[in-house]
């Protein structure tokens, strides 16, 4: 078998990671290197056995649908760096 | 005052009796992080007024009443900086407190300073802050491990009587053994997680570093409990977790998993692991040697898992709502791509990476799935070894704290250094680490320490075992 590689520039892209050309050439063998590692898990039998998403027995917990005070439109927007008329500023999404 | 020694349950002691303020406590903690903070680099904050405020009028008769609690800077504490050690949440002020910080303040703790971490608790050594260094209290070229180095620094420097780190692959315990403090990790579902900035959300639980055990027990009691808030927290009472302190080991089983002592380990470190354990034979438990067969997958089969879910969490630093955004972006791309690569740092981009693609499509079944096949016998593995036994002995990390610099440059050997803690957060059990001696190494005095482990909810036994062995020939 090959050893495993990861693409990192394909995946940055996916995630919306720019990265720098320096930072491509360092990460790309210890990403390489550390998907090696992981690759042992190949060795485990798993058949038959259920995956644990979560380490307790926690399903579809459920509340009373009721409301309660949450954050102004001041408070959940004092932290954006660009605000206006109480929203969310952004490049232009749609063009025309 | 001097705060050297000072515990939660010496101060509370001392301010009931009325021999000490809660301010004067605040002033002590002022001095003591002046005479010492500048070496040890522990806190990336503080606001002395504020916690004055607070002592002013805080509750004596409370159980925390008039004791300052420093905290991670991953919990939210209202009207004070969250940055969790990363560029992208510069200038970041929390709008709202964390459930553990109201059960502190309910409990009237004094939530105050902001301890330095890893960025997004991503590390085992602190150096992967972008903000300032942490040094070991007791060798300045040592790291403090991580990722909650400044928590666990500030405590074992008598520069806090006890803080809040997280703890999502042994965050709180490593750190602990490293500094020589004590460190509990509570069960998954124990403490509420809301208003922890999620890394990954399947294994992250907030828990206390403190002087003694006797402590540990006081914020556990506080923090613990089911929250609305938090969906994965248990509706379970929550015990006294003071009143079983003192009953001793006499007749528990302890175990020995015989997969923590491996080739490779420090020497130093196995020979106080082992003479600890003998005290346990000592004080009356049933020593038995047991086995965790699947152990040695726990690193791989975490980072999967954890990179994974953090690769999603982090999804929300997009520099839209708060935290820092690249200037001048040419379009929406632009701007997260850009806000995204200045922002975060190195280790943080490796994790990010990795998790998406262990999730992106072709790829989920042969890493995520199957991880999650393996966690579920990691799991099995404690069910079955706590069917024999009442707790587990080991050591919690296999060296001593490491040179500064010394792993930077090779990530695998930094996840190598959480291989004896990293299995309890899959599990979902708890465990806590405890100072256990010194390792002499270039003739500085490096702790070492003890790891306990107990089955899910069982911290009360957790703590007895632990107290055991911190009051054995005194």
């Amino acid at each position: 078998m090959s050893a495993p590689h990861l693409d990192v520039r394909y995946i940055a892209n996916l995630v919306r990671l720019r990265l720098t050309e320096e930072e491509i050439t360092e990460l790309q063998p210890q990403l390489d290197h550390v998907l090696s590692y992981i690759e042992q898990l190949d060795e485990v039998n798993v058949d038959g056995i259920e995956p644990t998403a979560h380490a307790s027995a926690v399903y579809n917990v459920f509340r009373a649908d009721v409301p309660r005070d949450g954050f102004t439109q001041e408070q959940a927007t004092a932290n954006a760096p660009h605000c206006g008329n109480g929203l969310f500023l952004v490049p232009k999404v749609v063009e025309g | 005052m001097n705060l050297e020694g000072l515990t939660i349950a010496k101060a509370r002691r001392l301010i009931q009796a009325g021999e000490l303020s809660p301010v004067q406590l605040v002033d002590a903690v002022q001095a003591a992080i002046e005479r010492t903070d500048p070496a040890v680099g522990g806190y990336l904050s503080r606001d002395y007024q504020r916690a004055r405020a607070l002592a002013e009028k805080t509750d004596m008769t409370l159980p925390l009443g008039g004791i300052p609690v420093a905290i991670k800077d991953v919990i939210n504490v209202e009207g004070e900086p969250c940055t969790c050690a990363s560029q992208i949440l510069q200038g970041y002020i929390a709008p709202y407190d964390a459930t553990v910080i109201t059960k502190l303040r309910a409990a009237g703790a004094i939530p105050f300073g902001r301890t330095n971490m890893d960025e997004f608790a991503m590390g085992s050594s602190t150096e992967n802050s972008s903000l300032c260094i942490t040094r070991n209290p007791r060798d300045p070229e040592r790291i403090p491990g991580g990722s909650s180095g400044g928590s666990a620094a500030v405590v074992a420097a008598d520069e806090a009587l006890a803080s809040l780190g997280s703890d999502t692959g042994g965050s709180i315990r490593q750190p602990a053994a490293l500094c020589g403090c004590v460190g509990l990790k509570p069960s998954y579902g124990r403490v509420s997680r809301y208003g922890l900035v999620a890394f990954a959300s399947s294994l992250d639980q907030i828990g206390p570093f403190t002087h003694t055990v006797e402590d540990a027990a006081l914020v556990l009691q506080a923090i613990a409990g089911h929250d609305p808030l938090d969906s994965t927290s248990l509706d379970l009472p929550v015990p006294d977790y003071s009143a079983m302190l003192n009953h001793g080991v006499k007749g528990l089983k302890l175990g020995v998993p015989k997969e923590y002592f491996v080739e490779g380990m420090d020497p130093q470190v196995e020979a106080r692991v082992r003479a600890a354990i003998e005290v346990y034979r000592g004080l009356g438990a049933e020593i038995i040697e047991v086995s965790l067969p699947h152990t040695k997958y726990a690193v791989a089969d975490y980072y999967i898992i954890a990179t994974a879910e953090a690769s999603a969490n982090l999804a929300r630093f997009d520099g839209v709502r708060y935290g820092k955004r690249a200037e001048a972006p040419r379009d929406l791309a632009d701007h997260y791509g850009r806000t995204r690569g200045e922002g975060f740092g190195k280790e943080v981009k490796r994790r990010i990476i990795l998790g998406t693609y262990v999730l992106s499509s072709g790829y989920y079944d042969a890493y995520y799935l199957r991880a999650q096949k393996v966690r579920t016998l990691i799991r099995r593995d404690f069910e079955e070894a706590f069917h024999k036994v009442d707790g587990l002995l080991s050591p919690t990390s296999p060296v001593p704290a490491f040179k500064i610099g010394e792993r930077m440059a090779d990530p695998l050997q930094m996840y190598l250094a959480d291989i004896f803690t990293i299995a309890a957060n899959l599990a979902g059990i708890c465990g806590i680490s405890i100072p256990c001696g010194d390792a002499e190494v270039d003739g500085k005095k490096l702790p070492v320490g003890l790891q306990i482990m107990a089955p899910a909810f069982e911290e009360a036994r957790l703590l007895r075992i632990a107290r055991a062995y911190e009051t054995a020939g005194s």
